[in-house]
């Protein structure tokens, strides 16, 4: 069990939110999507250039820029 | 009975397909006060009731971050509508539903529609929606808004909750930390009956906890001492959270509600029965359509398809809007006498009508295209796939589609291109695109840069064009920067955005989107864009020549005509287009036409245009732009190829063709003062200058008239400055 954020996942790995570093209109934006504490992720796919990246989340599919899944931790296995 | 029924939920849960299915074509699309969120009403009769049907604007949530969340806020609370029909996705009820717990804490009585039931059943998912509506304290039914399945049962259900008394306001339990606080807030609110009026108490302080800008504000206009006591528990509170808990309270709150529903669903109401990694159908084909390769290449046809479907297809319906106000012109003229009513009527009104009428079909086809993209949910893609280059220049993935409308491939049109910024939710990134889109090569600047490529660059026309296509591109994304670092400045919107399964679009929710969109195109836009060209109209006549001038002129065409044979006279008289003139009658008509092209030209010197066109030469020969130029230019700002007729009468050269202006290159080419580095200053300048008015009244209609103002502002000042420095290195380059 390690913990990373979103922008260092693999794609179709798997893992657990373990916080959302963030308050204000991109915290509330992230938390309303679902991503709060517990929830299960994992990613979808990434942009042609790499950014934003897609993620499955409660049975549908979020975008986020890189620079915002940075403040996501997830938590991973291996 | 009558009464209101509000129509809420999230994006793509679904909302519009409803509202649709109970209004059919009985629907009002206006604006709610003060911001350009569409207000659509319907009415549905039902049982001798006649209910207001309101759909609100797509939220996922209920604080004061985005304009759409204040309006259906304020909706639910100011106009108190008699039941909320919250619209929720099947396939994804966890994160609908955590709308629907904000909707139940208001206190507003609520009816839950559980939409696309099959295609939840169709992901091995099925919902115990009795279960569900016990646990929520409100009716729960389950419909299929494409087909119209389950809307009687929602209606009726909508009808018993309106005839039953408001529910209390749902307790969600925020953890002992924040109870503690919520209670002595809730003390504090009611000894003071703080904003009671309008809200429940406990939601109040549930507000202040969430730091809710809407909120904290009113509250300090009602009661500075009791907003102060409540902001002190707040952050004592917060400060107490974030040193334990390493969290915020908003944050807190957040998690309780999704613990709330997480600990509702597994009471039995949700069963999955497929692998939770199974691939949909959605995420096969988006294997394809945003792969690394294919997905770029595949985009960029579609872009191209939708560009080719807008403008070359709306090209017979256009034709056929020109041709009839074309006969309309030549009815009125033929039957009017000579005159000021008749130059009134024809080149203010007709061509003001045209104006506006010509562009319908060009908005109406560029609306279908957009709508079946963004219905189909590609259009979320294209912004997914392109967010990474937009993003640089503080824009959206979104952008794009504004950008290639207004002619980003050569030969665009700003007006639909403008109005397609309608898809971009985010407020500082869509208002720098609204401001650059005009800076795209449109057909109407076409015509001008043909007419300088053909007179000073005749041998590189394909690669001119090309150039031309790159400045415009350039111009408007470092213009977007500029913008977004200073006017429109601010942290970009989240890109946060949910990707949505495709979906087929229907037939009838593409009709009704195009045409009401369009409809409001005629109604707001119309009215505006006539008045603005009967104003450009007198600016280019009055003040007429005077008479003295007048009759010299007369005198002059008197004399030319007097020196002809009878013959000749009758001659032209009684030309038809099919006959050849004789020589004599050729040079006649010649002669004529020149003294009438003199006499146009000197009477456009003398109004109002063409005095300021004379007035400020004396800046705009920085730029290598002569007194002809700018009265050009001033033309322009009716529409961008009046340039090139203006420009042909400014030189006295009569009415000249915008298609084929051999006369006018051939002018220029031989004019002093006009030598490649002032095509190249003009070219700029016609690129980047203000939008032709009826752009301008499109932006203000899409944002404020501060903005319509601002752009004409910026825009010319921008184009100014470019052509000045082009043509002042230029000249001392040696060019």
């Amino acid at each position: 069990m390690k913990r990373v954020n979103i922008r260092n996942m693999r794609v179709d790995q798997k893992g657990t939110v373990t916080s959302v570093k963030v308050g204000g209109e991109l915290g509330r934006r992230i938390r309303d999507m679902g991503l709060v504490p517990g929830t299960k992720i994992r990613i979808q796919g990434r942009a042609p250039l790499y950014d934003p990246v897609a993620l499955r989340v409660k049975g549908f599919t979020l975008t986020l820029r890189n620079n915002e899944a940075d403040l996501i931790e997830v938590e991973v296995n291996g | 009975m009558n009464f209101c029924v509000a129509l809420g939920g999230n994006p793509n849960a679904g909302k519009t397909t409803l509202f649709n299915a109970l209004t059919g074509s009985r629907q009002h699309v206006g604006n709610y006060p003060g911001v350009t969120v569409d207000r659509k009403e319907g009415r549905y009769v039902q049982n001798g009731h006649e209910m207001r049907i309101v759909d609100l604007p797509g939220t996922y949530s209920l604080t004061a971050y985005s304009v759409e969340e204040v309006v259906a806020r304020d909706f639910l609370i100011n106009e108190c509508p008699r039941v909320t029909v919250n619209i929720v996705d099947a396939s994804s009820l966890e994160r609908n539903l955590y709308l629907t717990i904000q909707f139940l804490e208001l206190g507003i009585p609520t009816c839950v529609a559980l939409n696309m039931i099959d295609v939840a059943r169709g992901r091995g998912i099925t919902i115990d929606d009795k279960k569900l509506s016990r646990l929520l304290g409100v009716p729960v039914i389950p419909i299929m808004a494409r087909s119209g399945y389950g809307k009687k049962d929602l209606m009726a259900a909508v009808e018993t909750v309106a005839q039953v008394p408001r529910p209390q306001p749902l307790r969600v339990s925020y953890g002992r930390d924040l109870e503690t606080a919520i209670q002595e807030m809730e003390k504090v609110i009611a000894g003071g009956n703080f904003l009671t009026d309008l809200y429940p108490l406990r939601w109040i302080a549930i507000k202040y906890l969430e730091n809710d800008a809407q909120i904290l504000e009113k509250g300090r206009e009602k009661d500075a001492q009791i907003a102060d006591r409540l902001e002190t528990i707040t952050r004592k509170v917060g400060a107490h959270i974030e040193e334990t808990l390493e969290t915020y309270p908003e944050a807190m709150i957040a998690d309780h509600r999704y613990g709330f529903i997480s600990s509702m669903l597994k009471q039995g109401v949700v069963k999955e029965r497929h692998d939770e990694n199974r691939l949909f159908l959605s995420d096969r084909i988006d294997k394809v359509l945003v792969n690394r390769f294919a997905g770029p290449i595949i985009m960029l046809l579609l872009l191209m398809g939708l560009y080719q479907f807008v403008f070359t297809y709306s090209e017979v319906p256009v034709a056929w809007c020109e041709g009839l106000f074309a006969w309309v012109s030549d009815l009125v003229s033929n039957r009017l006498p000579d005159g000021l009513l008749k130059s009134l009527v024809v080149s203010g009104v007709i061509d003001g009508v045209g104006g506006v009428l010509g562009f319908v079909p060009m908005i109406l086809f560029m609306f279908f295209g957009i709508a079946v993209l963004e219905d189909s949910g590609y259009l979320a893609r294209v912004a997914f796939m392109l967010d990474r280059v937009f993003q640089i220049f503080g824009l959206h993935g979104s952008s794009v589609m504004a950008y290639i409308v207004s002619g980003g491939i050569a030969g665009g049109c700003a007006v639909p291109g403008v109005m397609a910024t309608r898809t971009l939710r985010s407020p500082k990134e869509r208002i720098a695109t609204l401001l650059t889109a005009p800076f795209m090569n449109c057909g109407a600047k076409l015509p001008v840069f043909a007419l300088l490529i053909a007179a000073f660059f005749p041998h590189s026309r394909a690669g001119m064009m090309f150039v031309l296509t790159l400045i415009s591109w350039g111009g408007a994304l470092l213009a977007a920067k500029l913008l977004r670092m200073t006017v429109v400045k601010g942290a970009s919107t989240p890109f946060v955005m949910e990707l949505p399964p495709y979906r087929l679009p229907t037939l009838r929710g593409l009709m009704i989107h195009t045409w009401e969109r369009t409809w409001q195109y005629v109604k707001k836009a119309g009215t505006v864009i006539l008045g603005i060209s009967v104003l450009l109209w007198a600016a280019m006549t009055f003040p007429r020549l005077p008479p003295s001038q007048i009759e010299a002129y007369d005198t002059l065409r008197g004399g030319i005509i007097s020196t002809a044979t009878p013959q000749v006279i009758e001659e032209l008289e009684t030309a038809t287009k099919a006959k050849l003139l004789s020589d004599a009658a050729t040079e006649l008509k010649a002669a004529v036409l020149a003294a009438d092209a003199r006499r146009a030209g000197a009477a456009l010197s003398h109004s109002l245009a063409g005095r300021i066109g004379i007035q400020v030469e004396t800046i705009s020969r920085w730029a290598g732009f002569d007194w002809r130029t700018n009265i050009a230019l001033l033309g322009g700002f009716a529409a961008k190829e009046v340039i090139v007729s203006t420009l042909g009468t400014a030189y006295s050269l009569g009415s000249v063709d915008t298609e084929a202006a051999e006369s006018l290159s051939a002018r220029l080419v031989v004019e002093p003062g006009w030598r490649a580095l002032t095509a190249w200053s003009l070219m700029i300048f016609t690129m980047f200058y203000a939008p032709c008015f009826v752009t301008v009244v499109c932006i203000a209609r899409e944002s404020s008239w501060k903005w319509g103002l601002f752009s004409m502002v910026f825009n010319t000042s921008l184009a100014f400055f470019l052509a000045v420095m082009v043509y002042q290195v230029g000249t001392a380059l040696g060019y």
